[in-house]
């Protein structure tokens, strides 16, 4: 045979060979899904926080969705030491204005970008936080200012219920 | 394999050989020639097998009492401890036994290094051991996470989210592997379920190993083809097993040193503080068999490229039998390859001590030099060594650098030429 031609036969090979995988697929796909969040753990997607005992200086840590969340109560000079950065001088360039609702709270994940460790408090050579895990160092406003980090701490979706209270999630 | 012919002595034997030949694969394995010359260094496949059995049988005896909560596992293991008879000694033997497990593979894979034993037509047992290597490594990670302690929790966290740093995907990538927004519960239930089957894709993996090895048969410290059975081999049985036999009991007396004597010295005392998602302990390293990779990861500045640079180390090992072009498989007739080879020892020695200090000033600068170094080692001296070295005359047979003093360079000589 000099001349493949195509036949029935070939038609049904791969007829055949098209629905096994889709039909692999679809039995794949539950095996694969069911290990990501369940519904029990969607549902715990916010908290209501009581700040008023929050004194400036002073951070609060509170756990949200299995994380730790800093809501910190900033100082005047920490505000200013914030928003006297260059963005150029910056690795994650954003301000700090657009990093927080009230420049006296800044609300973020206290999760470090790097490989998620909790960053320290008042540590590090930005006078914001430092990760002992691998030397991260984060400034007033939770961005990376200097280690192995590529992003600024996160914010999460936040929003002032009244003046004493904020709801995360 | 010279022995398909065998026929079992009993009538019934012959039945059952007959219908299911279990018992020529057993004459197979007693009467398998094996090289006369194979010194101790040879004895730690038998004793990873102990190792692997010691897991099995303590991991299943421990799961029996222990509780994948995340509410109730510390508590559980805690209870292993005072309450459950001999529990102390079965956690002890397993914990402890993961350490020499890692121990004995280091010293089984730097064997294969200095004698060759990765070279053709052994690739194959090669890469399965490499496969061996990385399930072992996941296997005894997952193990770490069980006591939900301290060290449990946040090396599970920074481990976990090496996979962030994949591009796009990555941050879906962990969610997945954490069933939740952080490691919980979920992930802790999903990490004993693979702890408990790891060791049995292993044991899978064993038996393709030891299958592979006894086609061609085993290397030997002089590294030449050998007639199988010969002058120049043994029967496994009496000889390598009363060997590997006694190097097993010096291997237990060590084994049992740890376990009796200083149980937690390999351990961090962080993990037995409860895990608290809330606090990371001050100072987070690995167990110490991942140290070197880990100061590789922490050697690069950058988070991606941290992450490929580990894992390249360890998957670089599996092409190792095409990087290494040097047709010679013993170092002992490799004047030059035995001296890079002790430098390549000492340069994961010094990423192991560096990987378990903090990450910056010398020790990084260090870190940084060690790990360039290693993939020199294999990217640029293992296959330019294959053509500048001048090789050493190797010997004709096993018996002749027995009995005639010094190999005979003529017959040497030709043989090498053989081999090329």
């Amino acid at each position: 045979m000099s001349e493949k031609k195509t036949n029935r036969r070939d038609f049904l090979f791969t007829a055949t060979t098209a629905v096994g995988a889709v039909g692999a697929a679809a039995v794949v796909w539950p095996m694969v899904d069911q290990m990501n969040p369940d519904a029990s753990v969607k549902a715990l997607a916010s908290t209501e926080v009581d700040v008023s005992s929050l004194k400036p200086g002073n951070t609060l840590t509170v756990l949200w969705r299995g994380k730790p969340v800093f809501i910190r109560r900033r100082t005047k000079e920490e505000i200013d030491e914030a928003r006297s950065v260059k963005l150029e001088d910056l690795i994650h360039p954003e301000k700090d204005e657009d990093r927080v609702k009230k420049p006296e709270w800044l609300v973020m994940l206290g999760v470090c970008t790097h490989l998620g460790c909790v960053p320290l408090n008042d540590k590090g050579d930005y006078d914001g936080w430092f990760c002992p895990c691998h030397g991260s160092h984060y400034d007033t406003s939770g961005r990376i200012r200097k280690g192995p980090a590529p992003w600024n701490m996160e914010i999460p979706k936040y929003e002032f219920v009244n003046a004493n209270t904020i709801k995360i999630g | 394999m010279s022995d398909h012919d065998y026929r079992p002595k009993s009538k019934v034997g012959q039945w059952f050989n007959d219908r299911l030949p279990l018992l020529t694969l057993a004459n197979h394995l007693t009467d398998y020639p094996t090289p006369k010359n194979l010194n101790y260094w040879w004895t730690f496949g038998g004793i990873l097998t102990f190792c692997l059995i010691t897991q099995i049988v303590t991991g299943l005896t421990l799961a029996m009492h222990y509780i994948a909560h995340a509410d109730m596992a510390f508590e559980s293991v805690e209870h292993i401890m005072r309450d459950v008879n001999y529990g102390w000694l079965i956690r002890y033997i397993h914990a402890n036994g993961a350490s020499m497990f890692f121990l004995a593979v280091y010293i089984h894979i730097f064997r294969s290094l200095f004698y060759g034993s990765y070279k053709s037509p052994r690739e194959i047992i090669w890469i399965i051991g490499i496969i061996i290597y990385l399930l072992m490594m996941a296997a005894a990670f997952m193990g770490y996470v069980l006591p939900w302690g301290q060290m449990s929790f946040w090396g599970a966290t920074v481990i976990t989210n090496l996979f962030s740093a994949i591009p796009l995907v990555g941050e879906g990538i962990v969610t997945w592997l954490w069933g939740g927004y952080s490691v919980d519960n979920p992930t802790l239930t999903r990490f004993f379920t693979l702890h408990y089957l790891i060791p049995f894709l292993i044991l899978g993996l064993v038996v393709l190993h030891i299958w592979a090895l006894h086609v061609p048969g085993n290397n030997n410290p002089v590294g030449i083809d050998i007639k199988k059975p010969s002058k120049d081999t043994v029967p496994f049985h009496p000889y390598i097993v009363i060997k590997d036999g006694f190097a097993l009991l010096m291997f237990m007396i060590v084994f049992a040193f740890f376990v009796f004597y200083s149980p937690n010295i390999l351990g961090h005392a962080d993990n037995y503080i409860e895990a608290n998602p809330m606090v990371t302990p001050a100072h987070i390293v690995p167990e110490w068999y991942l140290l070197p990779f880990y100061a590789i990861l922490r050697s690069v500045p950058d988070k991606l490229l941290g992450v490929v640079a580990m894992l390249s180390a360890i998957l670089i090992l599996a092409v190792l039998p095409w990087l290494d072009t040097s047709k010679i498989r013993s170092a002992v007739f490799r004047p030059l390859y035995r001296q890079f080879y002790w430098i390549l020892v000492a340069d994961v020695l010094i990423l192991g001590y560096v990987g378990a200090m903090p990450a910056e000033g010398l020790y990084l600068l260090i870190a940084r030099v060690a790990t360039a170094y290693y993939f020199l080692h294999f990217l640029v001296i293992l296959p330019v060594l294959g053509f500048k070295e001048k090789t050493l005359p190797i010997p004709l047979s096993i018996t002749e650098p027995v009995l005639g003093g010094a190999p005979n360079f003529a017959m040497a000589k030709k043989n090498k030429s053989k081999i090329e």
